[in-house]
């Protein structure tokens, strides 16, 4: 019982670093209708930028994440800007395999300067470990910052996008590009708002992830993309509260399916879950059904 | 079929045809028969109980104003939606339950408001795609090319040719469909429709880009269609020249319900019907 | 007229593909002094064989269905290992020496379970649409890479014996879980590559000009239309999808016996990444534009030795610039020169040709 328990953390605390992913990834595909391949790597510069950041330069840790979060905002909207604003009318395609290369660059670029053996990663969270049941469960400090931080970003991400100007002006782009447009919406700038959010999301899950699991390498990044990639179609893509959902059950099913099934299927085991899902209903969890007009 | 009492309502043809078809006897077969049809979406009858009988080789009209559900009416009859209410026979046949597929299989061909063809294939192609189920040979055939290969293509290379001759249009066999001017995209998609060999051909209003020119041809050919073919038509048109000219019976609909059916004369004078297109008269 | 046309397309790319063979051939006998190939290259041959295969059959599924799949390696892997076991099992049960003929019967065996997995898997897939389509196939073929990792074969005294997630299995093992399949014979040659791409060629391109192939063709263009015409739809989208699966298979079962070691990482999806992208970049649609790609992209890093470091990056940037460059509308002016040569049209498809919904059967 209390493995399990223990299993169930850990699976949280993973899940909440799928379901901050996914967020960012989510927003971006409600918005720009792309699969944005780089996102994931994205995480992995956030995570070398907070290392240096700390390491090299002595920053301290709660600064280090702030700057890994300012680089990774301009690099996701530099990215946007030079390689996807070009393809908007272009077929989604073309955009994917754009998207593809991009990640390649970031991968090969990472490996030129801080070179392709892994690094050992410091954590940022000096919170002690909360031990229970006479130190049978113990709840790492990073899961509790991890947990904590997925719930916040959550809750200033709905309430942004319910509340604010800004938000109804993106779920209006999302919605209707050109609607929005002729409604006075300045749709490039809202789309590039949505990149630099969902990049300083990927940045904090960066050093959220090495944190929990500190190896850092360039292809660091891509295995997490995909699975909150997933995650944000297993909760419905487009949703927030979809991404949300869908990164901790993710990261639960990962945990408990390696954990009790087999260490070798915990993918396999996660990627089953998203296919079964779809099948029941195809545009996930949470997601909203599209009538076909014709 | 006989659990039913026939409303006389819903019967189209008041009149004798101009084009005597022995068989035309409504009350006898049919080639399409909608009772009580309708279906809601989400709460909301976009089409509710709409009755229709129309005859072997009759031409009817579907008017009615902008969203009045006429597209739906094909929409249900081609089993695109699967209507909430009612049942639809198809030459005495019941289509409960049959997917898109086999209502085409089952004698009714459309075309689309919005034109829907296969833009990256030839036209010949198109009309070849028309012929698909008369046409009968396996992948193995195709990849190996057996001789049931070569002798059906030639086949269907010469129906499609002969089926594109009724609207002048074998000289563009070649072309790509989605580069044709528009008014050759319609006339295309009645084409490829007719290839299918159905027993009702649904024209989603086929005139709409046309020029008066065109639309004075296509009235031609939609008469000399139904004479060759020995097909009933169901067309949905805003033209009213070629509705009032051409249709034997016509239907109107408006918020999903039928409000008057009749001759191209009686729809003319009917109050309603004016009411309907032009709102109430103020009373003076 | 239009018929003719069509054959000569595809007479050009056999013969394309046939001189291909021939100079390569000349190459690698050193027939004329000074053209020799190079170690290296020699042993890019079967790779370019198979990824040829791998890029002109994703483009059936791609191209010519219109299904984007992020999966097509899972397809490869199971050609791969299935063609391995046979192989080994072939040669340990029943002494068969006859390497051709050995390789031959693996790679049918790859692609008949390559097809199967192509109907289990399509059943699910087809079901759904566009990015959905996408990440369930992506699923799959990492759900089928994790599989084989826990698949366990050995053969003990010709009997053949399976099991999953336990190496406790009698006699000697030929596929060993993460370890992948060891001690493979090395039976694949580039003749067979040769054969096996042509073989590709035959099915696909027989297939697109067929009645199937253009219910295939009708469904990706406009698929209510096409079932209001009455074609079945999953019917051919899963025709489509098996038939490419299986071509990957052969693919897969030649690759495999390329090679004395053989992991299931090879087939990550990176892979299918690396097919899709000849795929978009030979042209969707376009048959003879995904071989030219598939070459092409294959010797590039071979080429880029030179910059060691670099070249993945180097490669990173062509593929973003060409993209952007046959796709952005503020490089219009260039594309409509680019337009007026025939062979940089070929080579870097405009948009118009790269549109998914928008294949050409050339």
């Amino acid at each position: 019982m209390i493995s399990f328990l223990s299993h169930l953390v850990n699976g949280l605390s993973l899940g909440s670093v799928y379901a901050i992913i996914a967020l960012g990834y989510s927003m971006v595909y409600g918005i720009a209708k792309m699969l944005n391949f780089a996102h994931g790597d994205v995480i992995m510069v956030g995570g070398y930028i907070s290392f240096c950041a700390a390491l090299y330069w002595g920053m301290p840790p709660v600064i280090s994440v702030l700057v890994a979060m300012v680089v990774c905002t301009v690099l996701g909207v530099v990215i946007e800007r030079l390689a996807y604003k070009p393809l908007r009318a272009a077929s989604s395609l073309a955009v994917l395999i754009t998207a593809i290369g991009m990640s390649y660059f970031l991968q090969n670029m990472a490996q030129l300067i801080w070179g392709a053996n892994p690094k050992s990663f410091p954590s940022v969270v000096s919170i002690p470990s909360i031990s229970l049941f006479n130190g049978q469960l113990l709840i790492s400090g990073e899961t509790i910052v991890t947990v904590l931080a997925n719930i916040i970003i959550m809750t200033a991400l709905t309430l942004f996008t319910g509340k604010t100007k800004m938000g109804r002006a993106m779920r209006a782009v999302a919605e209707d590009k050109g609607a929005a447009e002729l409604m006075g919406i300045n749709v490039n700038a809202t789309i590039s708002l949505t990149f630099a959010i969902g990049s300083a999301l990927a940045a904090i899950a960066g050093v959220l992830l090495c944190s929990a699991y500190p190896t850092l390498m360039p292809t660091t990044g891509s295995m997490p993309g995909i699975k909150a990639f997933t995650a944000a179609v297993f909760g419905g893509i487009g949703s927030i509260p979809g991404a949300f959902v869908g990164g901790i059950l993710l990261g639960v099913i990962e945990i408990l399916g390696k954990a009790y099934v087999s260490t070798e299927l915990g993918d396999a085991f996660v990627f089953a879950v998203l296919i079964v899902v779809l099948l029941v209903k195809p545009t996930g969890l949470l997601g909203k059904k599209v009538h076909e007009k014709v | 079929m006989s659990q039913y009492k026939r409303k006389s309502d819903t019967k189209m043809v008041p009149v004798p045809s101009m084009a005597i078809v022995p068989e035309r006897d409504i009350d006898k077969a049919p080639v399409l028969e909608a009772r009580h049809l309708g279906i809601e979406f989400g709460g909301l009858k976009a089409v509710d109980d709409f009755n229709l009988i129309i005859g072997k080789t009759e031409i009817a009209g579907l008017i009615g104003p902008n969203g009045a559900g006429k597209t739906t009416v094909f929409n249900l009859l081609t089993k695109v939606y699967q209507p909430t209410h009612g049942t639809v026979l198809l030459n005495g046949k019941d289509t409960h339950g049959m997917n898109t597929v086999q209502a085409n299989k089952a004698g009714i061909a459309r075309t689309f408001q919005n034109i829907r063809l296969f833009n990256n294939m030839t036209v010949e192609d198109n009309v070849r795609i028309g012929l698909h189920n008369q046409v009968r040979y396996g992948m193995f055939s195709g990849i190996f090319r057996l001789p049931a290969y070569w002798m059906q293509e030639k086949k269907q290379h010469e129906k499609a040719l002969d089926l594109l001759s009724i609207f002048d249009m074998q000289d563009m066999a070649g072309v790509k469909a989605g580069s044709l001017p528009y008014g050759a995209q319609r006339r295309l998609e009645i084409v490829r429709a007719l290839a299918t060999n159905p027993s009702l051909l649904l024209l989603d209003e086929p005139a709409a880009g046309m020029n008066p020119h065109e639309t004075e041809e296509l009235m031609e050919n939609i008469i000399k269609i139904r004479d060759q073919f020995q097909i009933a038509v169901l067309l949905i048109e805003h033209d009213m020249n070629l509705v009032m000219g051409i249709c034997e019976g016509i239907c109107v609909l408006n918020y999903g319900r039928i409000i008057a059916k009749g001759t191209a004369d009686e729809i003319q004078n009917n109050p309603v019907v004016i009411e309907a297109y032009l709102g109430k008269q103020k009373e003076a | 007229m239009k018929i003719s046309k069509k054959f000569r397309s595809n007479l050009i790319t056999y013969a394309l593909v046939i001189l291909a063979f021939v100079i390569c051939q000349i190459a690698i006998e050193g027939i004329i002094p000074g053209f020799k190939m190079t170690r290296s290259l020699k042993g890019q041959l079967v790779p370019i064989c198979v990824y040829i295969v791998m890029a002109v059959s994703l483009n059936l599924t791609v191209g010519i269905s219109g299904e984007l799949s992020l999966g097509h390696a899972g397809f490869m892997s199971v050609g791969a290992f299935s063609g391995i076991i046979m192989s080994s099992w072939l040669l340990g049960a029943f002494q068969f020496e006859n390497e051709t003929l050995r390789l031959l019967i693996a790679m049918i065996t790859g692609g008949v379970m390559a097809g199967i997995a192509g109907v289990l898997i399509g059943i699910p897939v087809l079901r759904l649409r566009g990015d959905y389509l996408a990440i369930v196939t992506l699923a799959f073929g990492e759900i089928i890479r994790n599989v084989l990792n826990c698949l366990y074969f050995s053969l003990d005294g010709g009997r053949l014996y399976v099991s999953f997630n336990n190496p406790d299995i009698p006699g000697k093992l030929l596929l060993n879980g993460p370890t992948g399949a060891t001690g493979v014979g090395k039976i694949a040659t580039f003749t067979m590559g040769f054969v096996l791409i042509l073989f590709t060629l035959f099915v696909v391109l027989n297939l697109i000009n067929s009645r199937s192939g253009r219910a295939i063709m009708a469904i990706r263009d406009n698929r209510i239309a096409a079932e209001s015409m009455g074609i079945n739809v999953t019917k051919y989208k899963m025709m489509a999808f098996v038939v490419s699966a299986a071509l990957a298979g052969m693919a897969g079962a030649l690759y495999g016996l390329n090679y004395s070691t053989v992991t299931a990482t090879k087939f990550r999806f990176d892979t299918s990444i690396l097919v899709l992208v000849f795929v978009v970049l030979g042209g969707i649609g376009n048959i003879r534009g995904s071989i030219i790609a598939a070459t092409v992209l294959t010797i590039l890093p071979e080429v880029l030795r030179a910059f060691s470091d670099y070249r993945m990056l180097v490669y990173a940037i062509v593929l973003i610039v060409v993209m952007l460059a046959t796709n952005s509308p503020l490089l219009g002016n260039l594309k409509n020169k680019l337009r007026s040569s025939k062979l940089v049209t070929r080579f870097f498809p405009l948009k118009e040709e790269a549109a998914i919904k928008e294949g050409d059967e050339k």
